[in-house]
């Protein structure tokens, strides 16, 4: 059965591709038309964010009922917001080609942030290969997914707000809110982040379906 | 809470660690033997910024190091002796607090050892000090957690550094921020803020620790 809010995505995003592109933009100094990146980068970075924390709930259910579905959830999620976080990377990099200069900077904190966070998730998937016993290895990996998420928020959260960021809205760079205030550019935006969030939560119904029914194809064995 | 439990932990800790000196004293001979070749490789550091990271990569390693045994030498046997005599609330606790003790007094000698080889470049010796001791505090308490994972995952010891480094590092940023700002000699109220964060972060990871500790300890 096809579900509603898998076509709301594929139509969100196919709109912010195209309008996106075509619609008017305020023109700034140095941004210039790189500023339509904000309709793809951020929202990728939303989704990532969002499928991360979706991990981590399901880490948390899984410690207090025990379940293997919520394992299986929670492991798909993980995937799926490492997945995200290359194209995040990428956009981001062109961008800062284009605006700052240059590929990558470790001047910005939330660089880096993300570079430590796609650590993090490698270092996840690699404890979850280390351990054989599925039902030791859901819960150690959940007790390590809960730690990793709240240092992962720290470190791009909390320290871009302390140090000095190239990013809008941190170390006294203007916030997007002003860009954003340009009701042309909202009208883009908050769709293409409802449907980058909407089309990591497919990608993430297909990775669930597949993993259970392995899952379960194993156990018969 | 019971504090005389939680004494008997420590003093259990403290009593196993000194009765097999050979570890203690392999730590110090890698801390002396790390100082002493980045002394000879970079003969002279000039720039604080080069003094100021290399002291915390040898620190990292040196705590990662130490934390790694902290579970490592839990045998099934004693495993299940713990599991009856301990809640698992005062057993990371003790295993946190004896740590932090082991890894304070292990980084006062790491930088005894260190401006002694290299030399010493703090201009505000109290802001340094008051950054190592609360950052190793916060290593104790992420360490414990990461070994006593990595302990269930089959005690491999670059597991325990893949799964502790990425974490380590917001808190080694912020201490390597404020250890520069008192190498710069820089006044006490630049530095509240990443003080705070700092403090902050201790009882984040050391609640955090405890807490989900509970999960890992059932076999």
């Amino acid at each position: 059965m096809i579900k509603w809010w898998k076509i709301l995505s594929a139509l969100l995003i196919f709109y912010t591709l195209t309008w996106g592109m075509l619609n008017s933009v305020p023109r700034l100094d140095i941004l210039n038309e790189t500023i339509r990146n904000v309709y793809y980068h951020v929202p990728i970075w939303f989704a990532m964010i969002f499928q991360m924390g979706y991990s981590v709930v399901y880490a948390i259910k899984h410690l207090s009922k025990n379940d293997v579905q919520s394992d299986i959830i929670s492991n798909q999620a993980a995937q799926t917001g490492l997945f995200f976080s290359i194209p995040g990377l990428l956009t981001g990099s062109m961008w800062a080609k284009f605006t700052w200069g240059t590929w990558w900077t470790f001047e910005d904190p939330k660089l880096n942030g993300v570079a430590i966070a796609m650590l993090i998730y490698l270092a996840y998937f690699i404890l979850r290969s280390s351990i054989i016993d599925e039902l030791k290895r859901a819960r150690i990996a959940a007790v390590y997914n809960i730690f990793a998420f709240v240092m992962m928020f720290v470190f791009i959260m909390i320290l871009p707000r302390l140090t000095d960021s190239l990013h809008p809205g941190n170390g006294g760079n203007p916030a997007f809110a002003k860009y954003d205030l340009d009701s042309n550019m909202r009208m883009v935006f908050y769709p293409a982040v409802i449907g980058w969030v909407l089309f990591s939560l497919w990608i993430l119904d297909i990775k669930k379906r597949l993993a259970t029914l392995s899952y379960s194809k194993n156990n018969e064995e | 809470m019971n504090v005389a439990l939680l004494n008997q932990i420590i003093k259990k800790e403290f009593l196993l660690e000194f009765r097999q000196k050979s570890t203690l004293a392999g730590i110090l001979v890698y801390i002396i033997a790390t100082v002493f070749i980045s002394a000879l490789s970079f003969k002279k550091i000039l720039q604080p910024a080069v003094w100021n990271a290399l002291f915390w990569v040898i620190f990292m390693f040196i705590v990662v190091n130490i934390a790694s045994k902290s579970f490592m030498q839990e045998t099934k046997g004693k495993g299940l002796y713990n599991y009856l005599y301990y809640n698992p609330r005062q057993f990371i606790l003790g295993k946190i607090i004896y740590n932090m003790l082991l890894m304070a007094t292990l980084s006062l000698l790491t930088f005894f050892f260190y401006s002694w080889f290299v030399g010493s470049m703090v201009q505000d010796m109290g802001m340094f000090l008051v950054a190592l001791l609360f950052s190793s505090t916060a290593f104790s308490g992420v360490l414990s957690l990461m070994s006593a994972i990595a302990s269930k995952a089959n005690n491999n010891m670059s597991l325990m550094a893949i799964l502790s480094f990425p974490v380590l590092m917001p808190l080694i940023l912020v201490s390597i921020k404020l250890s520069k700002h008192a190498i710069d000699g820089l006044a006490w109220s630049v530095s509240y803020k990443y003080l705070i964060i700092l403090i902050m972060l201790n009882f984040v990871v050391i609640a955090l620790a405890t807490i989900l500790f509970n999960y890992l300890w059932r076999e």
